[in-house]
């Protein structure tokens, strides 16, 4: 696409847009009258010091699950943006499992039949998007940006409502029973014999890697997963070839609104252990920018979700070392992300291709 | 005056009120999608538009300067949409993101350097504020029947940027169907190839597209923090900009259409609070929560094309590459 060897498309561009990225966002803070330096060091700080770096793997969790939602979209050139509202459906699912089996089955099997849950209810709101757009040639950005309010309006309509926590105000469920939680790293580590920081960091970090590989064997090693790629290609070719386009499209958003779903595993099964309003406060938007800096590949999310986990922990400590700058500044650098490794990717190949490649020829 | 009379003036006041930075947002979708460029970072916009408004107002004390820099700072992000999307050919949706992301974070890093005050800005006062005008006649004629409490209680009172979005409206249809800058945006948008081959910028009249949409969404960013509130909050455009795409899918890229789409949400939006706990028959308490996501549901079953069809301009999102 770029017209760059693998090397340089996949490992070095996403660098520079990186450090382009951190050098706006460097003159962003110099304007606000700080050093970038030392925010920058704080940054990373509170991202890794001793018993930050669980919080970090924590938020990565939620940012490889978006991520690879929008990354499978994306093999077949579908915008989805919804994840976001795909991901508040997964908490809805969980929520109706939980509240509905959890005085009747044993915690384990109920949290099993949540988690399919999450998956499935995830899946069920991205169909929708992709079967207009297959069928009836609506387009998927739009539908998607819909949808997003429109889970929003259920989640706020039944957590106001029907599925309320009796006796209370505030918008959410009762807490599940413990049976049903996914338990916490540092207890799992406990069990084997060592001694780790209290962190929300819970199972659900396993199943997203094991997510991550499954995703990978999908795209690369599935006929469907050549379908999809040979669809972002070229839909046309594609169709010539035989596959049939419009079901692979409702597929691939099925598996990716399963995925943006899972997100919830994280936030409600893992950490919250009950529904609440916004819980996926704006990280279906941040597995765009993942998606974009990871290059689609599972790997590069693995690598881009670490670096956001870093970022969003990192950007909590902003607040309580500096008077004018707070963990905003992480959104800032999402953005900026966005549009140099997305919107912008290019804009630097044609110049990184002389300054590199001339090198090496030379060499040879 | 009946008393029913007062209630459906009240809340058609209250639908122009809200439909106003709709409109405004709409109508620069409008533009922007008209010369092919997808607009998602309406709500990026609006949001920083708010933003700069209110901050300005408050520190020069004026709400000119603050409208100034409402404008400034939307065609800024407007700006950096169009390098992305028409110099470099990026990707349209991804770039609209991006802005909207950057609108969110900048405003709240920007707002806590300079006030300190958890992202807010100082409450406004009324000289830094446009304030209700009262347009002439309208004591005057307030005693005549019907009319003259409409002129009064409808039409006149509101701020001067409620009547800006109005005459936006006919001003944006002026401009695309009755000028050749219009003629050839709209080309822009349906057949780049054929205004390239007559010799005009595709890109020019593209980035001209653009700035007017940057305009407009400061126009409307303004209104939100410096005439129909008083102050910034963060995220006090709370998804009004992706509203105006709803409507400006709902109205078909139309600016009739699209004004009445605008003035429907907003009508929903006025009634939804006062349906709280009304009893329907059959259906029980009205689901407010649900009211209020109505448009969002409409505008996806419209675009299903199970009751008309929403076609969008033919080149929208293609960046155009010249041929040499």
């Amino acid at each position: 696409m770029t017209g760059l060897p693998r090397w340089l498309d996949i490992g070095v561009l996403p660098l520079v847009n990186l450090a382009l990225a951190l050098l706006a966002a460097a003159v962003v803070v110099v304007l606000v009258g700080e050093d970038p330096l030392h925010v920058f060091a704080v940054l990373l700080q509170g991202a890794f010091a001793p018993g930050a770096l669980g919080y970090t793997l924590y938020y990565a969790t939620n940012f490889i699950f978006t991520g690879l939602a929008a990354a499978l979209a994306f093999q077949a050139r579908l915008f989805n943006i919804g994840a976001e509202g795909q991901a508040m459906l997964g908490g809805l699912g969980i929520a109706f499992v939980c509240l509905s089996f959890e005085s009747v089955l044993p915690g384990p099997l109920v949290a099993v039949i949540a988690i399919a849950a999450a998956a499935l209810f995830g899946a069920a709101w991205a169909v929708v998007p992709g079967w207009l757009q297959a069928y009836r040639g609506s387009h998927i950005v739009i539908t998607t940006i819909m949808f997003n309010f429109l889970a929003s309006g259920l989640m706020v309509w039944l957590l106001s409502g029907p599925i309320m926590r009796p006796g209370q105000g505030s918008p959410q469920t009762r807490l599940f029973g413990e049976g049903v939680w996914l338990p916490a790293l540092h207890d799992l580590a406990r069990g084997l014999g060592f001694e780790a920081a209290r962190s929300p960091l819970n199972l659900s970090f396993l199943f997203a890697l094991l997510a991550c590989a499954a995703v990978w064997v999908l795209i690369w090693r599935t006929k469907f997963g050549y379908a999809l790629r040979a669809i972002g290609h070229s839909e046309e070719a594609a169709r010539y070839a035989g596959i049939p386009v419009r079901r692979a499209v409702v597929a691939a958003m099925a598996l990716s609104g399963a995925l943006a779903g899972c997100m919830a595993l994280n936030e409600i099964l893992g950490v919250q252990h009950k529904l609440v309003l916004n819980f996926s406060a704006g990280y279906g938007f941040t597995g765009i920018a993942v998606a974009l800096m990871g290059r689609n590949h599972p790997l590069g999310i693995l690598a881009a979700s670490l670096l956001f986990g870093a970022l969003f922990q990192g950007g909590a400590e902003l607040n309580f070392e500096f008077e004018t700058i707070t963990h905003e500044l992480a959104l800032v650098i999402q953005g900026l992300v966005i549009l140099f490794s997305g919107a912008l990717a290019y804009m630097f190949t044609p110049w990184l291709a002389r300054l590199l490649l001339s090198r090496s020829a030379a060499r040879a | 005056m009946p008393e029913v009379w007062i209630d459906i003036l009240a809340v058609l006041d209250g639908t122009a009120r809200l439909a106003a930075p709709l409109i405004l947002c709409a109508m620069a979708g409008l533009v922007s999608e008209r010369s092919g460029i997808v607009d998602i970072g309406l709500e990026g916009k609006l949001l920083a538009g708010a933003f700069a408004a209110a901050a300005v107002a408050t520190l020069a004390g004026s709400p000119w300067a603050g409208l100034a820099a409402a404008l400034a700072a939307s065609v800024m992000l407007a700006l950096v949409h169009g390098f992305a999307c028409i110099t470099h050919r990026g990707e349209q949706i991804v770039s609209g993101v991006a802005v909207n992301i950057l609108a969110l974070g900048m405003t709240v890093v920007i707002a806590n350097a300079l006030f300190r005050h958890g992202g807010h800005t100082p409450a406004l006062g009324a000289h830094e504020r446009f304030s209700p005008m009262a347009l002439p006649l309208s004591e005057t004629l307030r005693e005549v029947p019907v009319l003259g409490s409409l002129h009064a209680e409808l039409i006149s009172g509101h701020n001067l940027l409620v009547y800006a979005a109005f005459f936006s409206v006919p001003l944006v249809w002026w401009l695309l169907w009755r000028t050749r800058f219009g003629l050839r945006l709209r080309a822009a948008g349906e057949m780049p190839e054929a205004v390239d081959s007559a010799g005009v910028s595709v890109s020019a009249l593209r980035y001209r597209g653009i700035l007017i949409a940057g305009l407009l969404c400061g126009l409307a960013g303004a209104y939100l923090s410096i005439a129909h509130g008083a102050g910034f909050v963060r995220e006090m455009s709370a998804g009004k900009g992706f509203l105006a795409l709803a409507a400006l899918i709902f109205g078909r890229w139309k600016p009739l259409p699209v004004l009445f789409a605008c003035l429907l949400f907003g009508l929903l939006d006025t009634v939804a609070p006062r349906l709280q706990g009304v009893d329907l028959p059959l259906v029980g308490p009205v689901p407010v929560a649900l009211v209020s996501v109505l448009p969002y549901a409409m505008t996806v079953v419209l675009l299903a094309g199970f009751f008309g069809r929403a076609i969008p301009p033919r080149a929208l999102g293609r960046p155009f590459v010249k041929e040499h």
